[in-house]
């Protein structure tokens, strides 16, 4: 029986998220057919089609799915259940809002942010903010699952998947969108960088990441981020905040200036390739898991970072 | 109206977590226990609420073991009206907890359920979404503001882009995020009060809900360790060792 994939995406773009979730359901070795749930969303669709691994995709276009509510979606992702086996969406906010909702609907027990596929009913996840790895099997006949999608390669794209209209599920209207405030940024998203550099409580204002991150971000094509100490004390915004309880991510090369290294900020990042940590406290548990440490004054350290990296011609 | 507020027993956020030596699981024995985090600011959130005049009672639910009950007398210091302890040996997965959950709603008739985002013991991030699904209300997950418009709830949610705003026909569940507020301590004389405060003692069969897990634990271990790399004198030798040696400029 196949798999049921939803994609993420903003009704224009298809989100790497999706190719990272593809390659996990690639693990269940049974086909897979993607829901693009949106409005307007036929280029999606589209892009959806071209992932190698993907069978199908399903377009549902209607004003209910423009942002991606969880009611409505989970009425049409319940609607069109009944033929999987499982049903799969990233750990995305969206993802983590609506997926739980469709588990409960069909009497499943969700596994949530799956790290690795072992078997069709067996995987791993982290629990306790990635201090421990549990293998759960699921006894249940159908399987819903959200991905970790930091610890997945993203899917290539080859294929050349049909793309079926699937009608709209009625739209249970007890919710209502009312506005959204979204970052603008010409930077690459955090979730999808191959560079992160990320700032900690030691940037001491928001205009200290303007001034000394954001320049280094720039030579390097790299994403912003920040630890929960920097978001909470108003240093950065939310949707920065790189964590157990914010983003996770597996870049590249991610470096932390001015981050402690708590284990929530950890159990963020550690999957990355390679971790530089510059902190002027040689004791900051940081260093217990950098591959380059450096210990400096972030003030001094980042505008010579922005030099060297110019002298290589960024 | 009623507002109610499920809040969970686990691991104290400070202690580093040890995992058993035979990989059956997270020694819990002799481990400082506390209030969910998360729950705490939904408590908080509750009590403001009230404070405001927009709620008239505050029911603490806690689902576990008899220990639970001195997590539903820590809201009840916060300032939790009373209390509703479901005695269940863990583990009890989130589908079973909002099955448990249903039936309170159904019973207590509250026009809001304010709860965690997420445990952070399972991390799983389901319960508030699942009551949402078993009672056919809307959900506002991982809330950063909550405001009371009539019959509409107003919620603000902390999205991956930023921050969305959604209008809920109440009833609704609204499940919390870190920065929707700063929860209070419990002053010496609401903790004294508190202890007079009543607390209901139910089990999983007086909802007739099942609690048997469906997932089953094969194991759990300790995740990979990271070995800490050199340390480098200088950022030029440090762009030298980024570009030469790791290969990532």
């Amino acid at each position: 029986m196949p798999t049921l994939l939803v994609a993420e995406h903003d009704n224009k773009v298809l989100k790497d998220a999706t190719h990272k979730a593809v390659t996990a359901a690639q693990g269940l070795a049974s086909e897979i057919h993607v829901l693009v749930a949106g409005q307007n969303c036929r280029p999606v669709a589209d892009a959806a089609a071209k992932l190698d691994g993907v069978a199908k995709v399903l377009l549902a276009d209607g004003a209910p799915y423009e942002h991606q509510l969880a009611e409505p979606m989970a009425a049409l992702i319940v609607s069109l259940a009944g033929p999987y086996e499982a049903i799969v969406a990233p750990a995305t906010t969206a993802g983590k809002n609506y997926l739980p909702r469709v588990a409960a609907l069909l009497d499943v027990m969700q596994i949530s942010d799956i790290s690795k596929v072992v078997g069709s009913d067996t995987f791993e996840r982290l629990i306790y903010a990635g201090n421990a790895v549990q293998t759960v099997r699921s006894r249940d006949a159908k399987k819903v699952i959200t991905v970790r999608t930091a610890a997945f390669q993203a899917a290539g794209e080859g294929g050349a998947a049909p793309v079926e209209t699937v009608s709209a599920a009625s739209d249970p209207g007890i919710s209502a969108f009312v506005g959204e405030e979204l970052s603008k940024s010409d930077r690459p998203e955090l979730t999808s960088a191959k560079v992160i550099i990320s700032g900690g409580r030691a940037m001491q204002s928001r205009e200290n990441f303007t001034k000394y991150i954001e320049p280094v971000a720039d030579k390097l094509g790299a994403a912003v981020g920040a630890s929960r100490a920097a978001v909470d004390a108003g240093y950065a915004p939310n949707d920065w905040q790189v964590g157990q309880t914010g983003k996770v991510v597996a870049p590249e090369l991610y470096i932390a200036v001015g981050i402690s290294g708590a284990i929530q900020h950890l159990a963020g990042m550690k999957d990355s390739k390679v971790i530089v940590a510059i902190n002027k406290d040689e004791e900051a548990p940081i260093f217990q898991v950098a591959d380059y440490g450096l210990v400096a004054d972030l003030y001094q350290a980042l505008p010579e970072l922005e030099q060297e990296l110019g002298k290589l011609g960024r | 109206m009623k507002i109610l507020v499920p809040v969970k027993r686990v691991v104290d956020k400070d202690i580093k977590i040890r995992v058993k030596a035979d990989s059956s699981g997270v020694e819990l024995a002799n481990v400082k226990m506390s209030m969910n985090p998360f729950d705490e600011i939904a408590v908080e959130e509750a009590i403001r609420l009230k404070e405001a005049g927009k709620a008239t009672e505050i029911i603490a639910v806690s689902i576990g073991p008899q220990q639970a009950g001195e997590t539903i007398r820590t809201a009840l210091a916060m300032g939790a009206d009373r209390g509703i302890l479901v005695k269940a040996e863990p583990p009890i997965e989130p589908l079973a907890v909002a099955k448990i959950l249903k039936a309170i709603v159904e019973a207590e008739q509250p026009g809001l359920v304010i709860m965690g985002k997420q445990a952070i013991d399972d991390d799983c991030n389901q319960t508030g979404q699942m009551l949402a699904a078993l009672l056919d209300w809307p959900q506002g997950t991982f809330a950063s503001k909550l405001v009371i418009e009539g019959g509409d709830i107003l919620v603000t949610r902390e999205v991956d882009g930023g921050l969305q705003t959604v209008k809920l026909k109440g009833p609704a569940i609204v499940t919390t995020d870190l920065r929707l507020n700063e929860p209070r301590y419990a002053s010496l004389p609401n903790i004294m009060k508190a202890k007079k405060k009543p607390i209901d003692e139910k089990t999983p069969d007086a909802y007739g809900v099942e609690t048997k897990p469906r997932l089953e634990v094969l194991k759990t271990v300790e995740p990979p360790s990271r070995k800490a790399g050199v340390k480098v004198g200088s950022v030029a030798e440090l762009v030298g060792k980024l570009k030469n040696e790791a290969g990532v400029l």
